[in-house]
């Protein structure tokens, strides 16, 4: 939820510094952070069975030494889709955060550094995104170019450029009034190396630690997309989509595999969020304001 | 405050709002320009292209038409009410959109106040035990429920509320009011607990720094009651974050009402969005849209003008603060 990100860059949240300096919260966020990404990139040798695998004779099994997590109402293992729908729903998302952050410290370079008319001109043309929410803008990208990742995966992109971009820009324009700059300047250097050479190494850090808090937006948008069954289309596993099919058996009863990828998203956008938080934390404190 | 004062400030928020606006309709509109191949086709995918049918796609895109009339014909016949007709429904947009709005609207009021008496008052209870254990809790509950997705939300409650316990209704709309808010209350709570957690974090925070500054405790020194003071003094003083970040609200519950909608099976605007993004229908995904970019610009702009008029010094961001 793009509304999201703009509060948190916007407004101050001193209310959030004492969970930040948490180390144990740390520890916990790296913790599962690492765990997630070495299932994800291991799949095909941590994940006990094939998850397109259909079983029919073991439809909607509960949890069992055989499968720890139960099987889908296909008799696919819970726990295989689980780890093979961490790549899908976290490649989106790494996808988007590293679209968004190339292009926004570009156009937000090029504004802050410039000024005047491209200022303008950007700054216009970033209001208007603004205008329309990311999931909406996906939705929209959706209509015209078909379901999928590569669709709401782009859009998304362009939605939260400007978010990456506003920053990069008032960032931009705090290093240039800074003397050594001047001094550079004065000195000879052409301005694509102090702008990319000096400036940009001082602000990426901060820019890499918003975006860190992106991702988890972005995940449980992109999830909330192939819940809808906009998104990644099956036979694919994502956790989004587990949740979809298995939204029908929560009526009788079978809890379990709608709740398990339920669970996967929540406590990856938590240890995210720790670990985005703490990551601007630590860069902030360092940063002279 | 700029010259002409705040008059002159609430008709430059109201330019702004109607050229957003209309930025935001020239995007809408021209955006089927952007897939490859002819608009008829891109309009007709999925649908038995008869020439009847082409016939009178074309017509109500005026396709065969110079450009920039069609956006503006598409654009008069708006502001006349009129959203073309939905493929799937053959049925004006309008008349589909008269029919589901009532209950989106009920939705995101009754999540709005969910999240207006739940945030507000986890925040001021957060602020005002500041480091003891219920802020340390709400806190913790914050930064867990905000990584709450809707649609999680949903799963969840629905597990817990409708299959375990039974009190509330899985699916459906209801009939009559009662029955309707009834069916609403579980989504509702859904779509509303990621907002809890943010107006409850900002809330905190702003009433954290009302509270540190000199005119509290000159307050409190004069002998003033604690409600008094907080009610009087800090709340009213820490509303103008909490007001900003309710106009961005409204977008985030009208967005994640399609969500919810979904996944309880409503028959409101939200589900007609992702029904309609589902088969192809694109006059519907237009319109709904646009309404949801407008609203959401209308809702900032009037959040930036009550903000004016609290604090007429943020009018304009003059520098003053």
């Amino acid at each position: 939820m793009s509304i999201l990100t703009k509060t948190r860059s916007e407004i101050p949240d001193p209310g959030l510094k004492t969970m930040r300096r948490r180390p144990t919260a740390f520890a916990f966020s790296v913790v599962v952070l690492s765990c997630i990404v070495f299932a994800a990139v291991f799949a095909p040798w941590v994940a006990p069975y094939n998850p397109d695998q259909l079983d029919l004779f073991n439809v909607l099994s509960g949890p069992s030494p055989a499968h720890w997590l139960g099987t889908d109402a296909s008799g696919r293992d819970t726990l295989s889709r689980l780890i093979f729908g961490a790549r899908t729903s976290m490649l989106g998302p790494l996808i988007v955060v590293i679209g968004s952050t190339v292009l926004g410290i570009a156009l937000g370079l090029a504004s802050g550094w410039f000024g005047g008319i491209i200022d303008a001109v950007l700054s216009r043309v970033f209001d208007l995104v603004f205008a329309f929410p990311s999931l909406l803008l996906a939705m929209l990208a959706v209509t015209l170019f078909g379901k999928g990742l590569a669709a709401p995966a782009a859009a998304m992109t362009i939605a939260y450029t400007p978010y990456v971009a506003r920053q990069v820009r008032q960032l931009v324009a705090a290093e240039k009034a800074k003397p050594y700059v001047t001094a550079y300047g004065v000195q000879g250097f052409g301005t694509p190396w102090i702008a990319f050479g000096r400036v940009l190494p001082n602000i990426v850090p901060t820019v890499g630690a918003q975006s860190t808090l992106n991702f988890g937006y972005v995940l449980s948008e992109l999830a909330a997309l192939s819940f809808l069954g906009l998104g990644v289309q099956p036979p694919l596993s994502d956790w989004g989509s587990m949740i979809n099919e298995s939204a029908g058996g929560l009526m009788s009863g079978q809890v379990i595999p709608a709740l398990v990828p339920s669970v996967a998203i929540v406590v990856v956008v938590i240890a995210i969020n720790i670990f985005g938080e703490h990551l601007s934390d630590r860069i902030g404190g360092k940063l002279p304001s | 405050m700029t010259k002409g004062g705040l008059p002159r400030v609430v008709l430059g928020k109201i330019a702004v709002l109607v050229l957003t606006v209309l930025a935001a309709s020239i995007l809408v509109f021209f955006s089927m320009y952007l897939v490859p191949g002819d608009p008829v086709s891109f309009l007709m995918r999925g649908r038995s292209p008869s020439p009847e049918a082409v016939k009178a796609v074309s017509e109500q895109y005026g396709l065969n038409k110079p450009v920039l009339e069609q956006y503006f014909n598409w654009l008069a016949n708006l502001l006349h009410g009129d959203f073309g007709r939905s493929f799937q429904y053959r049925e004006n947009v309008s008349t589909l959109l008269a029919s589901r709005a009532g209950s989106t609207f009920w939705l995101v009021v009754l999540s709005g106040v969910i999240i207006g008496v739940f945030g507000l008052a986890a925040g001021m209870v957060a602020a005002l035990s500041r480091g003891k254990v219920a802020d340390k809790a709400i806190l913790i509950g914050a930064t867990g429920l905000a990584a709450v997705p809707s649609f999680v939300g949903a799963i969840v409650l629905t597990a817990l509320f409708s299959v375990q316990l039974g009190w509330f209704p899985s699916f459906g709309s209801g009939q009559g009011f009662l029955d309707t808010i009834y069916h609403l209350i579980l989504p509702a709570v859904a779509l509303a607990l990621t907002f809890i957690a943010l107006v409850a974090r900002v809330t905190r925070s702003s009433m954290v720094e009302q509270l540190a500054l000199e005119h509290v405790e000159v307050a409190t020194s004069r002998g003033m009651t604690r409600t008094r003071v907080v009610f009087r003094h800090v709340l009213r003083n820490a509303l103008n974050p909490i007001l900003t970040i309710s106009g961005m609200l409204v977008a985030g519950l009208l967005v994640s009402s399609s969500i919810v909608e979904a996944a309880f099976g409503l028959s409101g605007m939200g589900s007609l969005l992702v029904q309609s993004v589902d088969r192809m229908d694109f006059p519907v995904v237009q319109a709904i849209v646009l309404i949801i970019v407008a609203l959401f610009v209308l809702s900032n702009t009037v959040v930036d003008i009550i903000s004016a008029f609290l604090d007429p010094r943020t009018a304009a961001g003059t520098g003053a603060r």
